[in-house]
Order: C-alpha cells, then sequence, then structure tokens
C-alpha cells in the first residue's frame, strides 16, 4: 500500500512503531498532493515548508514517546487538510473570497489548535464556496475542486476541497465545516465519511462565521474509525466560545462496536422522494436491509415538516450571513477599493470583493430581516425551525438514529446548476434540517451509481448522540467494502 | 411575488453593496423566485408556537470581568491597507 492511501489510524500505527516517520510520511504527501493537484484543484495554499517542520517536530515526539514507553496521539505526524474558512496563523485564510486575497489570520482556529497540540500536520488549505455559501465550490473565487472520480463533475461543497483531497489521497483526512450539509454532501458526492457534530460539540473560535446559529466544524475521513479519533480532539468547550458545549467529551472509540443487534433505525418516509435518481434508493435501502440482517430493529417514521425545511432554511442562513458578513468593509482586513469616500467604499469593496452568490444570499438575508417583512420571513421562519426540531425530538423518543441518503443525486457536472440557484439549493433538501435542529449527523460510503459515481448514506443521531451514529456507521462499514474504493487517479 | 427594481436597489443599499445594472436585473429575477417559493411558509399554522433562534438552551453566558492577554495592536493592525500612528484609517465620515 502507498503511503498517501493511509488512514489516520493505520499511519498512527506505523509512525508509532517507527516504521515511517512523520517527515517521509509528509514528503509522500506532497509529492502525491503536487501530482495531483493540477487536475484535482483540492488547495487553495500549500504549506510545504511549514509542514516540512511540523513533520520534523512530530519526529521528535514521536521518537521520545517511543525511547521514554508512552503513549501519542494517533494524530502526531498525520498531515491533514484544513478548510480555507477555519483560521490558521501563518497561512493565508481567504475563505474562498477574491475580497480576503492575502488575508493572514493573527490567531488559530481553536479545533486547528487542538490538532496542532497533538503535532499533527497542516499541508494547506483545502477550496470552498465562497465564505462556504455553495454546494460544488463552484462559487470559489479562484477555482472550482474538481471530482477525483470524475472530473468533469463537482467534489460537492462547501467543504468540496476537503472532501476530494481526502477520497483522492491528497491529504490523510482533513476538516470542514457544516452549515446546512457543508461536509455530508462533499463526503457523498467524492466517497468518504463526513461528520457534522451536533451543535455546541466543537468550538466554533476562528471559524469565520457564515450562520451562526448553523455553522459547526466537521471532520472528512476515509473511514468511521478516522472520524472518531478527530472528533475526540476537537470536541469539547472553548471559553472563546460561549455556544460551545460544557459537557464531557467521550472517547468516540469506545462507540466502535460492530454490533447493532436491538439498534432502533428510523427511516424518515419523506426522505424518499419524487425525482431522487433511483440508484441512490436502491443502494441506501439495501444498506438499510444490511444492518436489519445484522440484527438492527429498522421501522418507517414520519418527520411531517421536512418540506419546509428548505424555505426555512434559505431565510435563516442569509439573514445571519448578512448581519455576519458586514464586518468585511475593507477597514481591518480585505481588499480596499478606496475612493476618498467611507460610504463609497464600504459599497466598492463589497460590490466588488463579495461573488455572485454571497451577494445574492446577503441581499435575501437582508429583505428578511428588513423592517416590514421581518414577521412575514424570519420570524415565521424561525417558528417553523420549533417544529421541525419538534418532528425531530418525536421520532428520537422512539429509535436510536435515523438513515436516509445523503442527497437525492451523485455529483453533478460542473457548470450543470450554477445559473440556477433554486435548484442548487434542493440539491441539499436532505441535509438542512440537521444543522437547524442542531443534531448530529454523518454521511457514509453505500455503494456506486451507474457511472461509479460514489453514493452517500446519511445517519442521523440526537444532539450529542455521536456514539449512536459512529456505531451504527461502523457496524456497517465493517460489514462492507464501500469505503475501501478509491477513484482511479 | 416580484420584487421590484426600486426594492432591489434599496436592499442592496442597507446591505451596502454596489451593484451593477445587469446585477440588479438578475437579483430581482433570482430573489422574487427564491421568495415565491419561500412563501409556502405563509400557509403553515404557527400559532401559538415560539420562535427557535438557538438550539441551544443556554441564556447568558457571563465570565469574570477580568483583564486579559489580546492582541498587541501591530499584529491587529497587520491586515489593513490604510493605517497611521498605531489606528486604522478611514476616509472623513462627516460629509456626506
Amino acid at each position: 500500500m502507498e503511503l498517501h492511501q493511509l488512514t489516520v489510524h493505520e499511519a498512527a500505527a506505523l509512525l508509532q512503531s517507527g516504521a515511517i516517520s512523520a517527515r517521509a510520511l509528509t514528503d509522500a504527501q506532497l509529492v502525491r498532493l503536487r501530482a495531483l493537484q493540477p487536475d484535482v484543484k483540492a488547495y487553495l495554499h500549500v504549506a510545504e515548508k511549514q509542514a516540512r517542520r511540523q513533520a520534523e517536530e512530530a519526529d521528535e515526539v514521536l521518537s521520545a514517546a517511543r525511547r521514554d514507553g508512552v503513549l501519542v496521539s494517533p494524530l502526531t505526524g498525520v498531515p491533514l487538510g484544513i478548510k480555507d474558512v477555519l483560521s490558521l496563523a501563518g497561512q493565508p485564510t481567504t475563505c474562498g473570497s477574491r475580497l480576503l486575497k492575502g488575508y493572514m489570520p493573527p490567531y488559530t482556529a481553536t479545533a486547528v489548535e487542538k490538532l496542532a497540540r497533538e503535532h499533527a500536520i497542516f499541508l494547506g488549505k483545502t477550496n470552498t464556496d465562497e465564505f462556504a455559501m455553495g454546494s460544488s465550490t463552484e462559487n470559489s473565487a479562484y477555482f472550482t475542486t474538481h471530482n477525483p472520480w470524475d472530473l468533469t463533475r463537482v467534489p460537492g461543497g462547501s467543504s468540496g476541497g476537503s472532501a476530494a483531497a481526502v477520497a483522492a489521497g491528497m491529504a490523510i483526512a482533513a476538516l470542514g465545516t457544516d452549515t446546512g450539509g457543508s461536509v455530508r454532501q462533499p463526503a457523498a458526492l467524492c466517497g468518504v465519511v463526513g461528520l457534522k457534530p451536533s451543535y455546541g460539540r466543537v468550538s466554533r473560535y476562528g471559524l469565520v462565521a457564515f450562520g451562526s446559529s448553523l455553522d459547526q466544524v466537521g471532520t472528512l475521513t476515509k473511514d468511521v474509525t478516522d472520524a472518531a479519533l478527530l472528533l475526540k480532539v476537537i470536541a469539547g468547550h472553548d471559553p472563546h466560545d460561549s455556544t460551545s458545549l460544557d459537557v464531557p467529551v467521550p472517547d468516540y472509540r469506545q462507540a466502535l462496536n460492530p454490533d447493532v443487534r436491538g439498534v432502533r433505525i428510523g427511516v424518515p418516509k419523506e426522505y424518499f422522494v419524487d425525482g431522487m435518481q433511483p440508484a441512490v434508493e436502491k443502494a441506501v435501502r439495501e444498506a438499510i436491509a444490511q444492518l436489519a440482517r445484522m440484527g438492527a430493529e429498522v421501522e418507517e417514521i414520519s418527520l411531517p415538516n421536512t418540506e419546509y425545511a428548505l424555505p426555512v432554511y434559505y431565510l435563516i442562513a442569509p439573514a445571519e450571513a448578512s448581519a455576519n458578513l458586514a464586518r468585511f468593509d475593507g477597514i481591518r482586513y480585505g481588499q480596499l477599493v478606496e475612493t476618498g469616500n467611507m460610504w463609497k467604499n464600504f459599497r466598492e469593496t463589497r460590490g466588488q470583493g463579495f461573488g455572485p452568490e454571497v451577494k445574492r444570499r446577503i441581499m435575501l438575508g437582508t429583505y428578511a430581516l428588513s423592517a416590514g417583512y421581518y414577521d412575514a420571513y424570519y420570524l415565521k421562519a424561525g417558528q417553523v425551525r420549533t417544529m421541525i426540531k419538534a418532528d425531530f425530538e418525536r421520532a428520537f423518543a422512539d429509535v436510536d438514529v435515523i438513515i436516509t441518503p445523503t442527497t437525492p443525486k451523485t455529483a453533478f457536472k460542473i457548470g450543470e446548476r450554477i445559473d440556477d440557484p433554486l435548484s442548487m439549493y434542493l440539491g441539499d433538501i436532505f441535509t438542512l434540517s440537521v444543522n437547524l435542529a442542531g443534531l448530529c449527523g454523518l454521511s457514509l460510503p453505500c455503494g456506486f451509481d451507474e457511472n461509479k459515481l460514489p453514493i452517500g448514506m446519511q445517519i442521523l443521531g440526537p444532539s450529542l448522540g455521536e456514539e449512536k451514529i459512529l456505531h451504527v456507521a461502523y457496524a456497517y462499514e465493517q460489514a462492507t467494502t464501500w469505503h475501501r474504493q478509491r477513484p482511479d487517479i | 411575488m416580484g420584487l421590484t427594481i426600486q426594492e432591489v436597489e434599496h436592499i442592496a443599499e442597507l446591505a451596502k453593496l454596489r451593484l451593477t445594472a445587469e446585477e440588479k436585473t438578475r437579483y430581482r429575477e433570482q430573489l422574487s423566485a427564491i421568495l415565491d417559493y419561500a412563501n409556502c411558509l405563509q400557509a403553515v399554522d404557527t400559532t401559538g408556537i415560539p420562535q427557535t433562534a438557538t438550539v441551544l438552551p443556554l441564556k447568558n453566558v457571563m465570565r469574570e470581568d477580568k483583564q486579559q492577554p489580546s492582541l498587541p495592536p501591530d499584529v491587529a493592525l497587520a491586515n489593513a491597507q490604510e493605517k497611521e500612528n498605531g489606528f486604522f484609517r478611514v476616509p472623513p465620515i462627516l460629509d456626506e
């Protein structure tokens, strides 16, 4: 097996035994990354020098641990990709936006800092739709990432750079962020595992804010074990984020049990809709049948307000975005367009600096919050959000996890949906509710369509129910081989 | 329900975005279509249902009011294009 194909846990075993060095692994990753970047375009910025220096430090930690007979973190010496909406001091953070070209954050996001403390290695910053607004990376101001399974197709988004990097072996694992499906949807389209933790599970400090009541840092990994390992490191309370929950972090590895006998799985009828790709429905239904054969108890459930998730999300997320993005005025950071007049500076800096989708969402959010429309749009959406959340609370009284397809269709062609925002938004219908309700969710590979494009199955759990979804995902993964298939690139 | 060009211009001004004529036309169409779609919410009976602004049961999160280390001024100013004597520099704002 080549080094770039390793999972985190496989790499950790080799690093800790001394069979390979962090430097050798990092060099192999950088060679692979350089070779594939022209075709896949997963990274916005590659930090070769810093990565090599971090690798040397990791090798010192690893050899000292071997000498003293102590255990080190499984992340020590493991090369990762970091989505470019997460601040990392010493590397540019552009959020995929022209407005933030050249911006160097003066501090590091807590989730990234926690990985740095374990001596993980950062290969660079991965591509994203501008300010994480999009489902394809086509809204990146720099370039579109290509799906490693078919380079004419999108990798999904907004964490498309991270998902493509992991699928193509351009990182052992990666961090993404998920506001309405931005970790799970690209994971499904690229055939990797994407975990969105519950709202409050991981600190958002240093994550450039999009929708503050919805955003959460998540992981993109080659298997479920790696998701558990990474979550254990990045989860936990942070005094810098008052919405991070002050509750203990379990050892998620303990949840990785292949026995699902007696586990109750709900299958919501509203998630199998007209117009979805038949291969997707077939693969997900077969995966559920597999879990039933393994002893899980499967029952059909109803989440009656599912149809409202899309309009609710596309009012609340833009409303929050329009407030969060007000800070980009070109004064403290960003590409200022100097006109000699302050108000003109604002209009020009923002008008020229933001791309079409970001402006569209700022406009939509500003409208939903504006005088005369607040009650009809923002308040109404917040009330229906309560109903969506209540649907899940009722469902989780009877079942342990809920299983759905992650997306209605597999990866679409680059350019296919870019001129029709509503059709792009409709691809997110299965992932949005989870963020609205603050739940956790995971996408993992469960098959391929007729074009050999990956299909993702979504497993949802209640707030702080990460152990439940990791358990079911791990059991399914152990019984199947989808996660071992890699694109021929 | 469609937006007028005047409404699009009003929203753009609230959001401090300079739009081209072509952008105004396009956003008028696209935002009208999205809002039209969102209007299906008006049919939902939400009488007596509270709004969810955050999913967490948190109220105010307080901390002790004590001095803590913060960014040094030169670091805080490092990304600004216009600065002077340890301050962000902006054009005059009172003459418009």
